[in-house]
């Protein structure tokens, strides 16, 4: 792996992916296989971005960013072999628990119908129809995630061709459907869910999916469209498509990065790019922290847009209109994550065993979420907060020491900088946060043997996310498919010739999908083309 | 504004007054005032065609105040401009002016303005109308300072065959040796006084930045000094006239801020306005660079021209023909006037392609109102070189001494 700077010192390199993240690794396999010679240049000591398994506590470790498996694409792991690169499950088909103070806990899904018949007999019958009917319109959306957006305005024939491509999906669902999607993909998920169920932990459960990690409450305008999103994206990646992989995130970004060397690229960790090179007008290579400068006939960066375009290319070499666009992302993250290394394995009320492998929610109904969102819009800290819960060392132990757990959680909604800073906040929120934990799992506390708090603006720092957003940016309808993250850059091209995008400020956007990567991979070969 | 004093309330007095407002009030006997910038302004004070001949036979005080001002100052202040403006700023030496135009993404006209550079870091840009949001969006990522100094300067033009004669005698000690687009220091009765050799008219000319509490004593000596020289106020109907005749554009006139346009095809580019000398596609990157380069592969759709029409009246908004049926319409009038110096009909005009090269015969559909009855001409035209006066005083060093 160190041979790279001698083998570009004798061949000018065709493609340089600033970021080992999932979709810089994602995309340098796709370009490598294509024949271009690839470097990958991480600044981390390891691959992976925010996917990475990281020791917190001596001897515990924990994947320090998204803690489940379920985006990916299934097709898309086989295509890249990370079965040959050793990758391997610790956990499938992970169930998901609604868990409530003072109530018996409740499974969510196919599993949890027996339940919820018991709960409300109206939705044990409504549920299934209705997810069914959000499977199917997802179903109907995924092609929309794996494919370059069109361009907004064009007269080309491939973007024609796209938007109707686009249009006879949504059709050849059949009338009654159509309109159905249609009238309900503009909606906010609080009115959908609260239209069809009546439980409320079951309605808190799905807003959650439809905010997570966004800077959204249930009510917010488009937070259908991000529920069907992440169910699109899940259609691809399995029936049940929670999963853990062995190893943690982390894992699953070693199998990526080993999977685009044997395709022939080469990765090089713990090599900052200071800055992007360009030439007249054209992206010619990168410049390292260390000072030392490479040349490549296509750069494509994994950071995300503001990343890319102020720190790494400087706003000197892109018109006034367009950095304009790129400053007015929103991209505050509100999604922190609580990291406890514990004794032993915590006890909510009336979980079974098996349950605790799973993901346990803290939502427990729509109201709920709106509330702990409200505080975050004045810049305080919810004292009711979101939480989504894992266990990973129930499916896989060897993330700690032997009869030790560790307890993973996302942690909704925290915002960027409270109004009192986090200096001052910090010890406090973490504080609440463990008291919401106590108060659904009596005894949790005496056995916390060590605690990580990471807030947005801690993300922002060790993962160089702008903003601390997971998703690179909110998905929402004005940041979303052929605008996504911006237009003139929303296929994965930008408006420096040679310089490309390809991390999750891109379509389809954010969490560990892989195909923000494989699609900039195309446009970059399309263009070449 | 003292600190102590409450500021009038504003919807009492829309329009701001210049330093110069007493002094045009008692002179302007005809009573035009028009609002510019924010300011009331003068818009005749006479008679037009008086003032119109001062311009051009004697010497001319045209209050400026209501130009936005803006300082622009900064380690990355030369960068900043080189990439807000088409021209290369890079080039502009400090003590000099640059004319020069802006662009946004699509390579559209958004403005043209001044560039004093006033030091290694230190700019003063002047505008028509208000810019201060785009300037501050395209500060991001560049280290400068950006504030509006309107109120902190009042401007005065001073132009005209006699204006180094009567600025010399008013106390302007060395101004003759100023070279076009050059700035100079200068004191005059102990008030400091900068003096750039710049202006509207196309003609020999100077204008005077001073502090806003010395410009009723500048005025006055300046009438003194310029007594026996014919000096006299003038309106912006009669610079209208003088800057036609020299070719300049006007905004809202001949273009229109492309960013204010809100029907498809509006806009305009430099190229298009025939100002692609000021785009220097040679220098780093600039707003619009690709778009521009991209429209000159292209070839233009249509260009601003000068267009010399048949008989004395003027064309005033006149759709173009190419045929004198008047069936192929091929562009419009922007500016039109008759010019008394040049005596010629002149006009700036948009026409469209391949129409506008040199030498094209055109036909001016031009309606005169004729006591109330209204006539049609169909006036040959023919599409000439701008500006239509330019005369060697203009450039002269040092000018002529009368």
């Amino acid at each position: 792996m160190s041979d790279a700077g001698s083998s570009a010192a004798t061949r000018r390199l065709d493609c340089i992916v600033i970021g080992g993240g999932h979709n810089g690794l994602v995309c340098a396999t796709y370009l490598a296989r294509a024949g271009r010679s690839v470097l990958v240049l991480e600044a981390a000591g390891r691959v992976g971005g925010a996917a990475v398994t990281r020791e917190f506590a001596p001897g515990y470790r924990v994947s320090a960013g998204a803690h489940l498996l379920h985006l990916m694409p299934r097709a898309l792991m086989d295509e890249l072999g990370l079965a040959g690169q050793g990758f391997t499950y610790a956990g499938r088909d992970l169930p998901t628990t609604a868990i409530a103070a003072g109530l018996a806990p409740l499974p969510i899904g196919a599993p949890g119908q027996a339940a919820l018949q018991a709960v409300s007999p109206r939705d044990a019958a409504a549920y299934p129809a209705f997810s069914a009917r959000l499977r199917r319109f997802a179903v109907a959306l995924y092609p929309l995630l794996d494919s370059i957006p069109p361009r907004l305005g064009s007269d080309a024939w491939t973007d024609r061709i796209a938007l109707l491509k686009l249009g006879w999906r949504i059709r050849t669902l059949g009338r009654r459907e159509m309109r159905e999607l249609l009238r309900i993909i503009g909606m906010n998920a609080y009115d959908l869910i609260a239209d069809e169920l009546e439980t409320p932990r079951l309605q808190g459960a799905l807003g959650f999916d439809a905010v997570l990690g966004t800077n959204f409450g249930p009510r917010a305008p488009g937070t259908v469209l991000t529920l069907l999103t992440r169910l699109a994206a899940e259609s691809a990646a399995g029936s049940s498509p929670l999963a853990q992989p062995r190893g943690g995130l982390g894992a699953l970004s070693e199998a990526l990065a080993k999977a685009a060397v044997a395709a022939g690229a080469t990765v090089r960790t713990g090599t900052r790019v200071a800055r992007i090179r360009v030439q007249a007008d054209r992206a010619v290579g990168v410049v390292l922290d260390s000072g030392e400068s490479i040349d490549a006939g296509t750069v494509i960066s994994n950071a995300d847009a503001k990343s890319t375009f102020f720190k790494l290319l400087g706003t000197r070499h892109l018109d006034t209109g367009f950095v304009r666009k790129v400053d007015h992302l929103r991209s505050r993250g509100l999604a922190a994550k609580l990291h406890l290394a514990l004794d032993r394995l915590p006890s909510f009320p009336g979980l079974p065993i098996a349950a605790l492998g799973g993901r346990l929610l803290i939502a427990p109904s729509l109201d709920y979420i709106e509330r702990a969102w409200d505080h975050s819009k004045y810049g305080e800290c919810s004292s009711a907060p979101t939480l989504e819960i894992t266990l990973p060392t129930v499916n896989d132990p060897s993330l700690a020491p032997a009869g030790r757990h560790v307890l993973s959680a996302i942690v909704q909604y925290v915002p960027y900088q409270p109004a009192a800073g986090w200096a001052a906040e910090r010890a406090r929120y973490t504080d609440v946060v463990l008291a919401t934990l106590e108060a659904h799992a009596p005894g949790l506390r005496s056995t916390v043997t060590a605690t990580e708090f990471l807030t947005p603006a801690d993300l922002e720092r060790e993962f160089g996310m702008s903003g601390g957003h997971w998703h690179h940016g909110d998905l929402a309808f004005d940041q979303f498919y052929m605008v996504r993250p911006v237009p003139g850059a929303a296929q994965y091209r930008t408006p420096v010739t040679g310089l490309y995008l390809c991390g999750a400020s891109c379509h389809p956007g954010g969490g560990v999908m892989g195909l923000a990567g494989r699609n900039a991979a195309r446009a970059v070969l399309r263009k070449a083309a | 504004m003292p600190p102590n004093v409450s500021p009038p309330p504003h919807f009492r007095k829309p329009l701001l007054e210049t330093p110069f407002h007493a002094r045009a009030r008692e002179l302007a006997q005809t009573d035009h005032f028009l609002p510019w910038a924010g300011y009331t302004t003068v818009e005749v004070f006479t008679s037009v065609e008086q003032e119109y001949f001062a311009i051009r036979n004697a010497t001319t005080l045209y209050d400026l105040t209501p130009m936005v001002k803006y300082r622009i100052a900064g380690p990355d202040a030369v960068d900043y401009l080189n990439r807000l403006v088409t021209r290369d700023i890079r080039k502009l030496k400090p003590g000099r002016v640059s004319y020069v135009v802006w662009c946004n993404d699509r390579g559209h006209l958004i403005d043209d303005g001044t560039v004093f550079r006033l030091g290694a870091e230190e700019f003063r840009l002047c505008t028509a109308e208000r810019q201060l949001d785009w300037l501050l969006d395209s500060s991001l990522g560049f280290d400068v300072e950006i504030e509006e100094v309107t109120t902190e300067i009042a401007a005065l033009a001073v132009q005209g065959p006699t204006s180094c004669f009567v600025l010399k005698r008013f106390g302007l000690a060395g101004v003759e040796r100023l070279k076009v687009f050059e700035i100079g220091e200068y004191t005059a009765g102990g008030r400091p006084i900068m003096v750039s050799r710049t202006g509207f008219t196309g003609d020999l000319g100077y204008e005077l930045w001073m502090r806003p509490g010395d410009a009723g004593s500048v005025w006055d000596d300046l009438m003194a000094a310029g007594k026996t020289r014919g000096i006299r106020a003038i309106g912006s109907q009669a610079l209208n006239m003088a800057r036609i005749e020299a070719g300049f554009l006007l905004p809202n006139v001949d273009f229109v801020n492309a960013e204010h346009t809100v029907r498809v095809g509006r806009a305009r580019s430099p190229l298009e306005l025939g100002l692609g000398w000021l785009v220097e596609f040679d220098k780093p990157h600039f707003n619009g660079r690709r778009a521009l380069l991209e429209e000159r592969r292209r070839g233009l759709k249509r260009l601003l021209v000068g267009l010399d029409v048949s008989g004395n009246k003027p064309a005033h908004n006149a759709l173009l023909y190419a045929e004198q049926a008047g069936r192929r319409e091929v562009g419009s009038v922007t500016s039109a006037l008759w010019s008394p110096t040049c005596k010629r009909n002149i006009a700036l005009a948009l026409i469209e392609a391949p129409h506008y090269a040199p030498g094209t015969t055109l036909w001016a559909d031009i309606y005169l109102n004729r006591e109330l009855v209204w006539e049609r001409r169909m006036a040959r035209s023919t599409v000439v070189d701008r500006p239509f006066f330019a005369p060697d005083r203009r450039r002269a060093t040092p000018p002529a001494d009368r």
